[in-house]
């Protein structure tokens, strides 16, 4: 029963080293590619499911018993990222088909693209800090080289300000775990979390939850330390940002919800309101600097930015309702927004530019692409009866119920704006005239086969399809957040199930 | 030898900063790797450093006696090692691309993707 755990970092190793060995053969690794995110698919919907049906599931490997080994943990949370990681894995490596061209792909695009699912889901799985480093880096080291593979001068640029601020944000979060260790002795999660307890030293508790908050804030792009996403997010292909913008800020935010529901729950006074104030700050922040953007995938990582924030404004409230409003909007944000690049690489690679300036008239000439920007763009702006809008209800709702009216009307404002900006996209790529004499022949001129067409546009239909169905059958999504919430919110539920109910 | 340890790593960090705040892309790759090992020198330090035995259990027994060093500090520093040689590396001949690309060594340059 345990070992579904190690499935999920498995089966994406494995098919990394079965790619290595299909060097050549670019038609292969395509195949075997999406058949490994398939099986990965598989195996993280049974991990979940089993985790529903028997509460939190704990692995130690190696067979060390659970402060002194490396543990592996999966709760619910755990589990529905990695279930989100392998759909956004499967999209990706379906869509990736025509979208990553010939040379990236012999430079190994497949197998990197696979350490990259597997550093995001060992990160999701381990419940030791350390642990938690090392994944962090096997998915920086592989997301560096998909950054910059293909040398194109802006990605080359991008991913200088990309890897440098990564890099400063691992050395903190290092120095972080070695002044963690002096203080309890100890890294597994759990552990720490019950050493904690009983913690005299109030100061360096606190040091400690803020050198975390600036490690893990930093990969989540929060407020001040955004600024290395908008700069590089939009310079790889298509594929490639649309990964990074579903996933790796969100493995972030993961450590965040972990460090700050597990670890720093003592002195929640001051941690969960600095983390209201950057919550606030992150959203109004994001959503002022997309408007100032004229380029579609840039507007659109700017998003991003602005979204964490509604992520962090869950776990600052802090009651079931609120972090469930972030689990469901974490869920929701990720297949929304992983979907709105997918597009924007569409119409980048049709109309050879993602400038507004440059585009328009794509409501005549791509009606079904239309449709599609249509619904994930609605849904990220909190429109009934899409996924956005419950997401948003749901955090708003627990704003209310806590009192922090400031928060809450922050959240309705950057709401607004953010329809602004995503009508800003629609009016003027969608329904403006086209700049070109004639838009049909521009469209046409970069035409796809039937092949590329399938590649191309299946991930964008399941992905928007996914966006309906949680808006649709939002209850049972809400239910899930809901149990994943009382369980970050009972810390001794994952306590006893890693160190044993006699832990104290 | 805790102050001595504390005074390197606080001059490592210093150097660091100092380095990667310089205008030059190779200096901010200095930086970096000054950075990164007054992350694993300070990792070393807080572990604890003694002049201790190193930590065998002896036959029988299930717990080592007396003051024994702590391996788990040096476990941990060699994997951070390894993990920051390799990014350090992989650091490097991205910047040695960049600067043929780019043709200039100075961040200020490096403006493209902001605008």
């Amino acid at each position: 029963m345990n070992l579904l755990l190690i499935f999920p970092i498995v089966i994406p190793l494995a098919t990394m080293a079965i790619l290595l060995l299909a060097w050549k053969s670019l038609r292969i690794q395509r195949v075997l590619g999406v058949a490994g995110s398939l099986l990965s698919l598989v195996a993280a919907t049974t991990l979940l499911i089993a985790v529903r049906e028997h509460g939190i599931l704990v692995l130690n490997v190696g067979d060390w018993p659970a402060p002194f080994g490396i543990t592996l943990v999966a709760d619910l949370l755990s589990s529905i990222m990695v279930m989100l990681a392998s759909v956004m894995g499967v999209a990706v490596s379906i869509y990736a088909f025509r979208m990553i061209d010939d040379a990236r792909a012999d430079f190994g695009f497949y197998p990197v693209f696979h350490l990259l699912l597997m550093g995001v889901c060992g990160a999701f799985l381990t419940g030791d800090l350390f642990n938690l480093y090392v994944w962090f880096e096997v998915m920086l080291i592989s997301s560096f080289v998909l950054m910059a593979l293909g040398g194109e001068r802006a990605q080359l640029e991008g991913a200088i300000k990309y890897v440098t601020l990564n890099l400063i944000s691992s050395a903190v979060f290092l120095a972080a775990i070695g002044v963690l260790y002096a203080a309890m002795g100890t890294l597994n999660m759990a552990d720490v979390a019950l050493k904690l307890r009983s913690f005299h030293d109030a100061d360096i508790a606190s040091a400690l939850s803020m050198l975390f908050l600036i490690a893990f804030g930093t990969k989540a792009a929060v407020f001040p330390l955004f600024f290395w996403l908008p700069a590089s997010y939009h310079t790889p292909p298509a594929a490639v940002s649309a990964i990074f913008a579903g996933l790796l800020t969100k493995v972030g935010v993961y450590a965040l919800i972990r460090a700050f529901t597990l670890l720093f729950v003592e002195d929640t006074e001051f941690t969960h309101t600095l983390l209201l104030v950057v919550a606030a700050l992150t959203m109004v922040t994001g959503v002022l600097g997309a408007m100032a953007q004229n380029e579609i995938r840039r507007i659109l990582s700017f998003h991003i930015v602005s979204q964490i924030g509604y992520m962090l404004m869950g776990l600052a409230i802090n009651t079931t309702l609120a972090l469930a409003g972030s689990i469901f909007y974490i869920i929701h944000h990720i297949v929304v927004k992983t979907n709105l690049f997918l597009i924007g690489g569409i119409i980048e690679h049709r109309l050879g530019s993602g400038r507004l300036d440059r585009v328009g008239g794509l409501f005549r000439t791509a009606p079904l692409l239309s449709v599609l920007f249509f619904i994930s763009a609605m849904s990220l702006a909190g429109i009934p009866p899409l996924s956005g809008f419950f997401a948003k209800l749901t955090l708003i709702r627990s704003g209310l119920d806590a009192e922090s009216y400031a928060i809450v009307i922050t959240a309705l404002g950057v709401s607004l704006l953010t329809l602004f900006s995503m009508t800003k996209i629609w009016s003027e790529s969608f329904w403006k005239r086209s700049p070109v004499s004639d838009p049909l022949e521009q469209w046409s001129k970069n035409a796809l086969t039937r092949q590329e067409r399938i590649s191309l546009y299946s991930p964008t239909v399941m992905l928007a399809a996914i966006t309906i169905g949680i808006g649709v059958m939002a209850a049972p999504v809400m239910n899930l957040s809901i149990e994943a919430a009382e369980q970050l919110l009972n810390p001794d539920f994952y306590i006893n199930s890693v160190l044993g109910e006699d832990a104290r | 030898m805790d102050i001595v340890l504390a005074i390197t790593v606080g001059g490592l960090y210093a150097a660091g900063i100092y380095m990667m705040l310089r205008r030059s892309v190779v200096k901010l790759l200095v930086g970096l790797g000054l950075l990164s090992h007054a992350a694993n020198l300070l990792l070393f330090t807080a572990g604890g450093v003694v002049r201790g035995r190193p930590p065998l259990v002896p036959e029988g027994e299930t717990v080592p006696f007396g003051l024994v060093a702590d391996p788990l500090p040096q476990a941990l520093i060699l994997t951070a090692i390894v993990i920051s040689f390799a990014v350090l590396a992989f650091a490097l001949v991205l910047i040695y691309r960049a600067v043929q690309t780019v043709e200039t060594d100075d961040l200020h340059q490096l403006k493209a993707t902001d605008q």
